[in-house]
């Protein structure tokens, strides 16, 4: 392929589409990160993978049963009221075992299995661009707000409850809008590429930014950046696009981790 | 200024499934420092409990003035190794906007994982004294801080009491030498 085909109207859906969740995905790391969730995204991607597939499997849309699967993933997250990864640890695995299992059941789950692992950002359309959108409205809308309350509660986590809010509330906010993320992630660019951008940039931003303000610029710029330069050669070098974005997400987080605040 | 208390403890029984402290009785108005001190372990911050949630009252009443809102330091601030939060950022989240004392004021723009330990403590008290909260709790305050910033830390009670209460927890009765404070002991 040339370069010249980048700029296809056929890629202009998919282009849009990923460089929203891009956009938005690492913002939402940064306090996955601060919560010590930092497995969240894996294990909501293993299941909303699974519940893409059981969807075949009864004959639902497959993005139906994906941003199912992650809201009731989020509702027994919520349920055990605890936060750290062990929930995730296990909902990973169910999802994992879950998703495999259907594939080896149905000849159309077992193609939507490993276009959900590896990705398959080129055939989305509309519909996961709006969605994306949507995303984008909601995080630019109640980001502040939800910001503010999740720094505050963790620095000071009696607070909330002390001036009367319910921890569990915001706890379940949180947790749907980051389901709803990865669902929509994992559905155009798979599981690996979707917890890569909830991982890597702010691990790498959390190290080298010296203000939050900075540590999620620091996340939206260096998500972008790789997911442009991955989605560029992917279609020069006719390399799947998943693990392009996830190699460049590795390669530009080893460029700049040697990178420290100075204060 | 109303004389009304902002918090009144009336035979407080607090603790979990069993008690654990109490019963415990006193006002805290408005200008108030009320110190709660006691050996480790008697119970002070479950009676602290009572009021945020974290323990039960088994017997006894919490009061507390509607509308009162509440800045609550804990006991081991929750202290990251690695997160990139600024130490005036930390103090904005709590609308911590009154000037900082002299002590912080270098500190403002370091994260607060590369503050020493009493740096942080002394922070995370200026971000309760700091803000608009009618009522602080403040729970071992001294923990982590060497003799400098305690002498910084009664400086900083003394210079922001207003119109607002402050309770403060400690197994440390000698800090409020020098702290026009009403001390009650716990667990006598």
């Amino acid at each position: 392929m040339t370069f010249a085909q980048v700029f296809d109207p056929l890629f202009r859906v998919p282009l849009a589409n990923g460089f929203l969740l891009a956009l938005v995905l690492p913002l939402l790391g940064a306090y996955v990160r601060l919560r010590n969730e930092w497995l969240a995204a894996l294990g909501l991607a293993q299941v909303t993978a699974a519940g893409g597939v059981m969807a075949i499997l009864i004959g639902v849309h497959p993005l139906a049963g994906s941003l199912g699967a992650a809201v009731v993933a989020a509702a027994i997250k919520g349920r055990t009221e605890r936060s750290g990864n062990d929930v995730y640890a296990a909902l990973l695995f169910f999802g994992w075992s879950a998703a495999l299992l259907g594939a080896a059941n149905s000849t159309r789950g077992e193609e939507l299995s490993h276009s959900l692992l590896e990705g398959q950002l080129y055939f989305t359309t509309w519909s996961n661009l709006g969605a994306a959108l949507a995303l984008v409205t909601i995080v630019a809308t109640a980001g502040t707000w939800l910001s503010k309350r999740l720094l505050l509660e963790h620095f000071f986590p009696e607070s909330l409850a002390a001036n009367g809010a319910s921890p569990w509330k915001l706890h379940l906010a949180f947790d749907l809008l980051v389901a709803f993320s990865v669902a929509l992630a994992t559905e155009s660019i798979g599981v690996m590429a979707t917890f890569a951008l909830v991982f890597l940039p702010p691990w790498v931003s959390f190290r080298i930014a010296a203000s939050w303000k900075r540590a999620l610029a620091h996340c939206a710029g260096f998500s972008v950046t790789a997911y442009v330069a991955a989605f560029v050669l992917a279609i020069v070098l006719d390399q799947p696009f998943g693990p392009m974005l996830v190699g460049a997400l590795v390669a530009g987080s080893l460029v700049l981790l040697p990178f420290r605040a100075r204060r | 200024m109303s004389d009304e208390p902002i918090l009144s403890y009336r035979e407080v029984v607090a603790g979990y499934a069993k008690p654990v402290v109490g019963p415990v009785s006193f006002d805290l108005g408005p200008g108030d420092v009320l110190g709660l001190v006691g050996p480790n372990g008697c119970g002070k911050s479950t009676l602290i409990g009572a009021l945020t949630g974290t323990s039960k009252v088994l017997s006894g009443e919490v009061v507390r003035k509607p509308g009162t809102t509440i800045a609550y330091q804990r006991q081991r601030p929750v202290r990251e190794t690695d997160v990139p939060l600024r130490a005036d950022e930390l103090l904005r989240l709590t609308a911590a906007t009154a000037e900082p004392p002299p002590s912080l004021r270098p500190l403002l723009k370091t994260r607060v994982d590369r503050l020493s330990g009493g740096q942080f403590q002394l922070l995370t008290v200026w971000a309760c004294l700091g803000g608009d909260a009618r009522l602080v709790i403040l729970d071992e305050p001294t923990n982590n801080m060497d003799p400098d910033a305690v002498a910084a830390l009664s400086e900083l009670l003394l210079s922001s009491r207003g119109d607002r209460a402050v309770l403060v927890v400690t197994h440390d009765a000698r800090f409020f030498t020098g702290v026009p404070a009403r001390v009650l002991e716990v667990g006598r």
